[in-house]
């Protein structure tokens, strides 16, 4: 040992390791996860700024024909494309880029269980459709929207959707690079848009619209329409639907995740 | 000075040279296990914190780690000493679960790093070389967060201020210089109070205050009875730090002992100098006290270890007059690790 040093410092670093309890891992991380997403410019503005102007731009101007109000038609699609883009878009990129910045990696030589981890992220993503789904439900009122059915089903509709969004999130961000993550996440959140009966009615496509309305966002929107426009308890079919993407996606992802 | 009792090996002490290449005096098997300087406050338990035995790791063709033997006892600091890509990074990668060995066996705290990952992690601190920080999250942010995983964890501010990261607690990481993610990678494995910590690289990169900073933690986490494995290839730094050091190189373990033991290696000091390669050495040591050994480790450049005298370095002067030699940069010196590296692999450590 050096002579010259002064004398070492005891006591601050005696041992005492444990972990500690599971919710305060899972409040601390679930915090911390959203922090990062408010933080990010680009995830406001695919989570809240894009779906409240697409809402208020269709709804206002009328190049796109609908039945009856509106206000109506787009905003179940609108709550459609915010669950597809926090649960699917944001969160794909967000973990691909904590995988490729060897975030999973390093956490996952912490006593941060994996399991939290992933309940984090997830919790935070419903965090921000809660804050979605009170901005595009307060904008369209003011469009003049009128809600019908019962907010259980909207909740499971939502729930089962974000499910298999973030099915698919994990399963691209866990394989792909993160720069090719972020590629395909933006460009299938496009065309999910596009062929989702997000922005126009799927019976528009003619006889393509039963294929399309097997894709997630179809089964979101179509499911979240029934609901909210016409009063329908818990369209089975579009759960169903969900659902079955929410397992392969899911099972598929927990295969082939790969933490580094 | 304590226990003077005979510790069970802290660290396997093999043939001190291996490969057959290389030149220079052989470094002593074993020497009488001197007692370090350390002096464990936790009672030494049934099992070493860390016990590797013939852990191989291969990526591909390469073999990254090539039957890799060593023991690390509590509230001891180990530090494996090897160039870029003796396997230093992969062995404790290993430790901590990150890879599965191809071959041999890990025990970290008598425990599988990965099949008992989940009882493991919260036992041990862990500082990679870069990354694992989300690019976004401020400094004392990312730190309270990691406190968080911890049921006793130590006081994060206090850990920001004696690490110098008080004036950057709210930078995003992405935008801290090299050295402040390093002393922040170090207070994020130490925050959980562990009782084992593996440092990659802890001080590279650093500023010289940094990196005293950083070697006063080690001597405290010693004191206060954390077992520390470390990796490094300053060589003053594994003197300076280490209970026991393990000197690797193209994935095995050429030699290991105590910072004293390697270096002393027989002799304190000795005689280097350079003359012409090639001199017929065979000549010159029948004139030397039995305890000296001479060798020429690189073509012309000579060392003499033993216990060095006036008489002794007259006695090689004199050889080399009598042959007509003259001597260039005639050194009598104390021999460091940078020797004893140099002699097990006839090369310099930082190349």
């Amino acid at each position: 040992m050096s002579t010259a040093a002064p004398p070492v410092v005891t006591g601050q670093f005696t041992p005492n390791p444990g972990r500690a309890p599971l919710l305060r891992m899972l409040l601390a991380q679930t915090r911390m996860e959203l922090t990062l997403i408010v933080r990010n410019g680009e995830q406001v503005l695919l989570n809240l700024i894009v779906p409240l102007g697409l809402l208020i731009v269709c709804t206002k101007i009328p190049f796109i024909e609908v039945g009856g109000e509106r206000a109506d038609f787009f905003v179940p699609g609108v709550l459609a494309l915010a669950v597809m883009s926090a649960a699917f878009t944001g969160q794909a990129i967000a973990t691909g880029f904590d995988r490729q910045y060897g975030v999973l990696k390093r956490l996952g030589a912490t006593a941060l269980p994996r399991t939290v981890l992933l309940g984090a992220k997830t919790a935070a993503v419903l965090v921000v459709e809660l804050l979605q789904i009170a901005l595009l439900c307060g904008a369209g009122i003011a469009l003049g929207w009128h809600p019908h059915g019962d907010p259980f089903s909207v909740a499971v509709l939502i729930a089962v959707g974000t499910a298999a969004f973030c099915g698919m999130a994990f399963l691209m961000a866990g394989l792909l690079r993160a720069m090719t993550t972020l590629a395909l996440a933006n460009i299938l959140w496009f065309l999910l848009l596009i062929f989702g009966g997000i922005a126009f009615p799927l019976s528009d496509l003619g006889g393509a619209a039963d294929v399309f309305e097997l894709l997630p966002s179809g089964a979101l929107s179509n499911g979240l329409r029934m609901v909210l426009e016409t009063g329908e308890v818990a369209p089975v079919h579009d759960v169903l639907i969900l659902g079955g993407w929410a397992v392969v996606t899911l099972v598929a992802a927990a295969a082939t995740f790969r933490w580094e | 000075m304590v226990g003077l009792r005979r510790r069970p090996h802290a660290l396997s002490l093999r043939s001190a040279v291996a490969s057959s290449d290389v030149a220079g005096p052989p470094l002593p098997a074993a020497a009488a296990r001197p007692v370090g300087a350390s002096a464990p406050k936790v009672a030494a338990s049934a099992e070493p914190a860390v016990l590797i035995d013939g852990l191989v790791k291969r990526y591909g063709e390469r073999t990254a780690v090539d039957g890799v033997q060593l023991r690390v006892e509590r509230a001891r600091v180990l530090a494996l000493l090897g160039p870029n890509g003796a396997g230093k990074t992969t062995t404790i990668e290993t430790c901590v679960g990150f890879r599965r060995p191809d071959a041999g066996r890990v025990r970290v705290l008598g425990l599988d790093p990965i099949a008992d990952s989940e009882a493991l992690r919260p036992r041990i601190g862990v500082m990679l070389q870069s990354g694992g920080v989300y690019q976004a999250a401020r400094c004392g942010e990312m730190l309270r967060l990691v406190a968080a995983y911890a049921a006793d964890p130590l006081d994060p501010e206090q850990l920001l201020d004696r690490l110098g990261l008080r004036e950057v607690v709210r930078t995003p990481y992405r935008r801290l210089s090299g050295g402040q993610q390093q002393r922040l990678s170090l207070a994020m494995a130490i925050v959980g109070r562990p009782e084992l910590v593996f440092l990659d690289e802890p001080t590279a990169g650093l500023d010289p205050q940094a990196r005293h900073e950083t070697w006063r933690i080690v001597e405290s986490l010693r004191a206060d009875g954390v077992t520390v494995v470390l990796t490094t290839h300053y060589m003053d730094e594994a003197e300076r730090l280490a209970d026991d050091i393990v000197i690797v190189d193209h994935g095995k373990v050429i030699a290991t002992g105590t910072p004293a033991e390697l270096i002393r290696g027989g002799a304190d000091r000795e005689i280097r100098f350079r003359a012409a390669p090639g001199l017929p050495l065979a000549t010159l040591e029948p004139r030397l006290p039995a305890d000296c050994v001479v060798a020429e480790p690189a073509a012309g450049t000579y060392v003499v270890a033993g216990p060095v005298d006036p008489q002794l370095v007259a006695t090689v002067t004199a050889w080399c007059a009598e042959r007509g030699v003259l001597v260039e940069g005639l050194q009598v010196k104390q021999r460091t690790l940078e020797d004893v590296f140099l002699e097990l692999t006839g090369r310099e450590l930082r190349a």
